[in-house]
This record gives structure tokens, C-alpha cells and sequence, in this order.
């Protein structure tokens, strides 16, 4: 199999990189050295040491690579590239159960501080973020970047744009989630709310995310295919949006170049303003948009069915994205936030909930002539009940943005109900549908180890959701009415501690709720193991190098 | 590229488009959903109308109701002072003694004490006022700095070694970590401590060397039958009431490393009539003088 030509060269971007990691790990190494404070001598040490490594891997893998670069095509079949794609995946899973597992201790600190521990390691106050990051970010943008990267070469019959550059994307992401992660245990944190990484995660996940967004872009450029997919429109959506709102959330001012902590340039209601407006399309280009694409791959691919309606697809996918960045302001009711605002995130929020349900039809009906198969694949099982989950938490959303409804549900346990329905339900269950369905094809397995798994994982998980989100909606609420209660002489009739000790029961069952989730999850890994696994006779020829037909 | 062709399943033609093996139906949009989304829209438009929504220049769209925030929250204020009524402004003119004496009032008082107090004194003391390790019960008849309504204020506004020029002081002698008592004359002393109410001791103490310990040592503050001293905040050891705990254990640890729990001063931080109504609460509570 030699290459008849003699000449190898390193590519501009082999050598560049090489070059560009190899002084980062000196940058890093002067930084970890100088540092004024430990956690960002930590984190420069590991940015050394990552940057070394990732030196030499490129130097390795250019002496072990053949000559010329994968070729395009492959006997005129797209030669895909999979292998930044396998590895986003195992990272989803990784991240996917560490942010379960965290969330399950931090719902039981809740309902027993003592977990605590007494140690500021371990405080509710630093793995809460670790817990949101872990599964919003790490999670959920692994499997983003994963199905991303798989959707867009198999809709587009094309290539990966980019030899080192999709391997950037997803090893620098996740090394910005180690960051992250790490810096939250040690208490770096900037105190905004998903998006506590200090100022040089910040910029790290900057390079990452341009890089993502031209890979993505590109790839789409030179797409054999005459139009673009659904799912492509909301994964460029996603990724344009998500860049715009970091970038108009983050700027801050370093205390030191060689210090973890900085100053964010907003003040006041401003950067409250601000923090909401990336927070509310937090949810709705990263969690929303993002898993949208990934409904409208995986569903259509696995009910063999088409895409319910073209038409609504386009009408509710633009008026999605022009409703959804006017929302914020509805986490910032009876605030500081100036009455005209309030009432525009107000409205627009319940604009919003027509064209989420756009969403929510075209996934459902796309099933219509498919129904028979939810009785015995629990894979499309669990991808048609994510949807009905968004369906749930879209009418919610809405519904909660409401000033009257939200002056009972506002800071009470009913907000951690409506994300966790959207969460576990939606995010987590349509994520869980498209690794089950991406794990086989990626590593050219007929099918699942088993299927038997997938259903005990369904309903395991399930029961766990419904646990989950009912104890909370009745903790929300009566938390909600204990703080509003007067009594008849005009003193309020429950203290805050009073509140507090009410919500123990149901604290003690969300935690159930997450532990059911979190053995959910375990199964599943066990099963994709398992899957990848699988003897080599039970694989078929390479199904990654097949074209679409 | 595909052409258009007919879903056997749902009747309607696909779009022609296919990628990767997935077409597209060309079904319309569905009607209640157009429905719901203009209702929605006309909805908000409406809205726009009445309420403050949009940007001006200099300025904001007032809307039809020229409703606000600051004043909605103004308005429910001054419905609970109806509520509240005339009856604060006697609460806040009355003494300690007509409240008690006063049905009416005293039930205000109560009223607005129970409340304060969960906001305010709960975290320590408890929400039911049963105290913790450390923090005294307010629910028995044994007082630190004395049980009647004007120590209790006396106590609530200037709180306990909280550095207010007028608070409690006095604290608990680490006879032990200072060097006045040597390892084992604390746990002679302490088993001395136990038998004064009636708790066990531990065999073959020495209870002559004990109550010699004590003489020398305690009665100063605690009184020479161990009943304590409120003026100096001196707890009654007779009694089986503990604050930190009866075991030989923690009673060393008290008589080696003293004890000097702090309450906060309240004064400033809670107005005359809170205050007043927080005392006649916890005087209320079960244990007043």
C-alpha cells in the first residue's frame, strides 16, 4: 500500500500548529511559573503540558500518516471523516455521566447539607457549576459537535473540511471543559451564571468556537448536494449565535495577565441585562436550536420516514431564531430591569411558543405512517418522547414568563422543574436517541448490543423524569405560595427557614429522580461499550465509508 | 436531483429534495397552529398597547394603563399598612406592660414578632425557639441575661459580646488553655459540675478536691451553690439545662477553652417596635418572668 511518490511534506497547518503549541507550552510554562495566584499556576501547567502533547501528537501523526492527506472520495463514494466524531461521542458519555453524577450529590447536599463536608471542594456552591457545565457544555456540546460534524458531511455527501482542524475543535473544547471544570473546584469563577469560566477559558473557547464555525461553514461550502438540510440551518444557527452571545457576555478585564481573576465590563443592570440575554439563548441556541438539528437528522433517519413539512420547517426555524433573542428579560421580572423591557421578553417569550411547537409537529408527525415502530424500537422511542418533552417545557416557558405566573414561580424549585424537564427530557433523551443511533454507525456495527438495554434505560429514565420534575413543580409551589401567604393581621405567616424545612421531602425525591437518571445513563454506557465492542465478525463491511444512496 | 413524488402513507408529494436518504414532505402548514401563532402575535400587540413596551429616544412607550412597577408594589404596600392598621401605631406607642395586658395588642405583637423572629433570630435559635449547641432555648423558664420584657430587649438590641458599647459582656475563663487549671483538676472540677444537678460521676472522684476546685474558681461568677448570675451572664449549673452539653467531655472543653458565644446587637437593624414586638414574642414563648 506504499504511496508511489517519494516527497512527504507537512502541511501549512501541520506545521504551524506544531509550531504554535509548541511555544504555547513555553508560554504556559513562563505563566505557570509567574502565576500570582495557584489555580491559574494549575491551569497554565495543564495548558503547558496539553500544548506539549498536542505538539508532539501532531508530529507523530504526520510520521505515521502516508504521504498524501485521505483522499476526498473513495471510489466516488465521500471518504467521511469519523474519527473527531468518534471521540466527541466517547466524551459525551464521559461528561454525560460525571455531570449526572455531580448533579445527584448536589441534589442530595440538598436535601442533606451534610454532604457538604465541610470542605470548600466539595460546597454546593462550587459543583453546581461544575454540575450545569458538565452536562449543558460538556454533555451537550460534545454530542452537538459529534452529531454536528456526522450530519453535516452525510447531508452535504461531502468531507470535513480541515486535516488537524475538527480534531482541534473537539480536543481544544474539551480541554476548555477540564478548565472549566477544574477552575470551579478551586473557586475560579466570574459569578455569571453559565458562563462562570474566568477570562482565559474565555479566550481559549473563543479560538475553539471560530475554528468550529469554520469548519462547519466550509464543509456546507463545498456540499455536493443542491440545498442545504433543516438540520444544518439550526446547527449554523447554534453556532453563530452561541460565538455572538459569548462574545457580548464575556468581555472583561484581567486584574493580571498572570492571574485568574477579572472584572466583567457590564455593570449593574446592564450586565444583569446582559446575562440574561445569553443566558435565555443559552438555553434556546445551544439547548434548543442545537438538539433541533439533531431531531431533524436522527428522526426522519431512524422512523425511515420524510420530514414532516418543509414549509413549517422554514417558517418556524426563522421565526425561532428572531423571537428566542428578544426573551431574556423574562428572568428579570420585578427587578431593576426597566418596566419596557420587561414587557418585551415577556411578549416575545409567548410568541415564542408557536414556532417551538413548529418544532415539536414536525418531529412528531414525522413519525405518521411510523407509529407501529415506537412498540419495538426504544430507541426512536426515546427520541419521539424528547420531543414531547420539548412540547412540555415549551408551553411551560412561556407560560412562566408571564409576570402573574412569574411573581409565584420566580426563584422557586418550579425553575429547576421546567429546566430539568427540558433538560432530562428534551436534551437529555434526544442526545441519548442519536448516540444510540450514531454508535453503531460511527463504528460499523450492525445494530446495539441490546436493545433490551435501551428499553430498561427508557424507562428507568423516565420514571426518574417524572419524579424529577413533579417534585418540584409541587415543591415550586408551595415554596411559591409559603413565601407570598400573609395572614389576616399582615404579617407574612411562614419565615424563610420555615420554607426551607418544607421542601425536605421533595428534595429527598428529586434526589431519587436524578439517581434513577443517573442509572439510566450508566446502562446506556455500558451498552455503547458494549456495542463498539462487539467481535469483529459481527462487523459488517466499514458502513462509514458507504454514500448516502 | 429527485423529483417530486407521492408519500403513499400521508398522500401529500414530497418536496423533491433529498439528503441522505431523508426527503420531505410539502404538507401546509397546520391551521390551529397559524391560529394560535397570530393570536399570540395580536395578543402581544394588544399588550404593547396597554403596558410600558417600547424604546423611545429619550423615553418609553407608557401605555395606555401608565402602569409601573414601583408604583404596583407601592399600592400592595399601603393595602398591608391598611391591613396592619392603627393598631401598629398603638403597638408602637404602648409599653412592654400594656401589650401584655392588652388582648388586641399582644396578639399584634405576637403577630409581628413570629415573623421577625423567623426572618431574624430563626437561623440560630431555631424557628420554634428551641435553641441548639450554643445557642440558647427560648422556649424554657432559664435565662442567661435574665427572662423579664425589659432584659429581653435590653438583650435584642445591644445582643451579647456583639461590640456594641452596651452589650453583655462577661464570658467563660478558659481556665485551661490560660494555665489556671491543670488537666486534671478540669476533670475533677467538671465531674464536681455534674453532680450539682443530680448528674452521675465518674467513680472514685475526688469530690473534696472537686468542690475546692470550684470555690476557688467558679463561685465568683456562677455562685456558691452553682445558680448562676445574670448580670453576668452566668449560667444556673443546677438546673440540667445545658447550653453546650453535660458530658464530662464538653465540660472540659468549656472549663479548658472558656465559652464566649456571641448574639448580635438589633438595634439600628430592626426599628423600636419590631424590637418590642420580637421581646414580647419570645417572652410569650413559654419561659417569660
Amino acid at each position: 500500500m506504499q504511496q508511489t511518490q517519494s516527497t512527504k511534506w507537512m502541511t501549512h497547518g501541520e506545521a504551524g500548529l506544531m509550531l504554535f503549541f509548541a511555544m504555547a507550552a513555553f508560554v504556559c510554562a513562563f505563566a505557570a511559573a509567574k502565576a500570582l495566584d495557584a489555580p491559574f499556576a494549575f491551569h497554565a501547567s495543564l495548558a503547558a503540558v496539553a500544548s506539549g502533547v498536542a505538539s508532539f501528537a501532531i508530529m507523530n501523526r504526520y510520521l505515521d500518516r502516508p504521504a498524501s492527506l485521505p483522499p476526498e472520495e473513495i471510489s466516488g463514494k465521500p471518504n467521511y471523516n469519523l474519527g473527531p466524531i468518534k471521540c466527541a461521542s466517547f466524551m459525551a458519555m464521559f461528561w454525560g455521566i460525571a455531570g449526572f453524577a455531580v448533579g445527584l450529590l448536589i441534589a442530595s447536599q440538598l436535601a442533606w447539607p451534610l454532604l457538604n463536608l465541610d470542605l470548600p471542594w466539595t460546597s454546593f456552591g462550587r459543583l453546581r457549576p461544575l454540575h450545569t457545565s458538565a452536562v449543558i457544555f460538556a454533555f451537550g456540546g460534545n454530542v452537538l459537535i459529534a452529531t454536528s460534524f456526522y450530519v453535516v458531511q452525510r447531508t452535504c455527501r461531502t468531507r470535513l473540511v480541515g486535516d488537524l482542524a475538527p480534531w482541534f475543535v473537539v480536543l481544544g473544547y474539551n480541554f476548555f471543559m477540564v478548565i472549566a471544570g477544574t477552575g470551579y473546584l478551586l473557586g475560579v469563577t466570574q459569578s455569571k451564571e453559565y458562563a462562570e469560566p474566568e477570562w482565559y477559558a474565555d479566550l481559549w473557547l473563543t479560538i475553539v468556537w471560530v475554528v468550529y464555525l469554520v469548519v462547519f461553514v466550509m464543509t456546507l461550502v463545498k456540499r455536493k448536494e443542491p440545498h442545504i438540510f433543516v438540520a444544518n440551518w439550526f446547527y449554523l444557527a447554534f453556532i453563530v449565535t452561541i460565538a455572538v452571545l459569548h462574545l457580548g457576555n464575556n468581555p472583561a478585564l484581567p486584574v493580571s495577565l498572570l492571574g485568574s481573576k477579572s472584572y466583567i465590563a457590564w455593570a449593574g443592570v446592564q450586565d444583569a441585562m446582559f446575562q440574561w440575554w445569553y443566558g435565555h439563548n443559552a438555553v434556546g441556541f445551544f439547548l434548543t436550536a442545537g438538539f433541533l438539528a439533531i431531531m431533524y437528522y436522527f428522526i426522519p433517519k431512524r422512523a425511515e420516514r420524510p420530514v414532516y413539512s418543509y414549509r413549517l420547517s422554514i417558517i418556524h426555524f426563522w421565526s425561532l431564531i428572531f423571537l428566542y433573542i428578544w426573551a431574556g428579560p423574562h428572568h428579570l421580572h420585578y427587578t431593576a430591569l426597566p418596566d419596557w423591557t420587561q414587557t418585551l421578553g415577556m411578549t416575545f417569550s409567548v410568541m415564542l411558543w408557536m414556532p417551538s411547537w413548529g418544532g415539536m409537529i414536525n418531529g412528531l408527525m414525522t413519525l405518521s405512517g411510523a407509529w407501529d415502530k415506537l412498540r419495538t424500537d426504544p430507541v426512536l422511542r426515546m427520541l419521539v418522547v424528547s420531543v414531547a418533552f420539548y412540547g412540555m417545557s415549551t408551553f411551560e416557558g412561556p407560560m412562566m414568563s408571564i409576570k402573574v405566573v412569574n411573581s409565584l414561580s420566580h426563584y422557586t424549585d418550579w425553575t429547576i422543574g421546567h429546566v430539568h424537564s427540558g433538560a432530562l427530557g428534551w436534551v437529555g433523551f434526544v442526545s441519548f436517541g442519536a448516540l444510540y443511533c450514531l454508535v453503531p454507525w460511527l463504528w460499523g456495527r450492525k445494530e446495539l448490543y441490546s436493545l433490551k438495554l435501551v428499553n430498561w434505560h427508557f424507562w428507568i429514565s423516565t420514571i426518574g423524569i417524572v419524579l424529577y420534575i413533579s417534585a418540584m413543580w409541587v415543591s415550586g409551589i408551595l415554596q411559591g405560595l409559603m413565601w407570598r401567604a400573609y395572614t389576616s393581621l399582615g404579617f407574612l405567616e411562614y419565615s424563610f427557614i420555615e420554607t426551607v424545612e418544607a421542601m425536605h421531602p421533595f428534595y429527598v425525591i428529586r434526589a431519587a429522580g436524578g439517581a434513577l437518571f443517573l442509572i439510566g445513563a450508566l446502562i446506556m454506557a455500558y451498552n455503547l461499550w458494549m456495542t463498539v465492542r462487539a467481535s469483529e465478525a459481527d462487523v459488517g463491511t466499514e458502513l462509514a465509508l458507504q454514500a448516502a444512496e | 436531483m429527485a423529483e417530486s413524488e407521492l408519500d403513499g402513507v400521508s398522500g401529500k408529494t414530497t418536496t423533491g429534495h433529498e439528503w441522505d436518504g431523508i426527503k420531505e414532505l410539502n404538507t401546509p402548514l397546520p391551521r390551529w397552529w397559524l391560529i394560535t401563532f397570530y393570536a399570540s402575535i395580536l395578543w402581544a400587540i394588544g399588550y404593547w398597547v396597554v403596558y410600558p413596551a417600547w424604546p423611545l429616544l429619550w423615553s418609553y412607550t407608557r401605555g395606555a394603563l401608565n402602569y409601573s412597577t414601583r408604583a404596583a408594589v407601592g399600592v400592595e404596600l399601603a393595602i398591608l399598612e391598611k391591613i396592619r392598621g392603627d393598631k401598629m401605631i398603638a403597638l408602637g406607642a404602648a409599653s412592654l406592660a400594656d401589650i401584655e395586658k392588652d388582648p388586641a395588642l399582644l396578639t399584634l405583637a405576637r403577630a409581628r414578632g413570629k415573623a421577625a423572629f423567623g426572618d431574624n433570630c430563626a437561623p440560630c435559635h431555631g424557628s420554634g425557639g428551641a435553641g441548639a449547641k450554643g445557642y440558647p432555648n427560648l422556649n424554657d423558664d432559664d435565662w442567661l441575661w435574665g427572662g423579664s420584657l425589659d432584659q429581653i430587649v435590653q438583650t435584642i438590641q445591644f445582643g451579647a459580646r456583639s461590640g456594641h458599647t452596651k452589650t453583655h459582656e462577661g464570658a467563660m475563663l478558659a481556665f485551661g488553655k490560660d494555665g489556671i487549671l491543670k488537666r486534671d483538676e478540669i476533670g475533677t472540677v467538671a465531674n464536681y459540675v455534674r453532680s450539682l444537678s443530680g448528674l452521675s460521676t465518674r467513680q472514685g472522684y475526688d469530690v473534696a478536691a472537686g468542690a475546692k476546685i470550684f470555690a476557688e474558681n467558679c463561685t465568683s461568677c456562677h455562685g456558691e451553690a452553682g445558680k448562676g448570675n445574670q448580670e453576668l451572664g452566668a449560667p444556673n449549673l443546677t438546673d440540667k439545662i445545658w447550653l453546650y452539653g453535660s458530658d464530662e467531655a464538653t465540660l472540659s472543653e468549656t472549663i479548658t477553652n472558656g465559652r464566649a458565644g456571641v448574639m448580635p446587637a438589633w438595634v439600628g437593624r430592626l426599628d423600636p417596635s419590631t424590637i418590642k414586638a420580637l421581646a414580647v414574642y419570645v417572652h410569650t414563648l413559654g419561659g417569660g418572668k
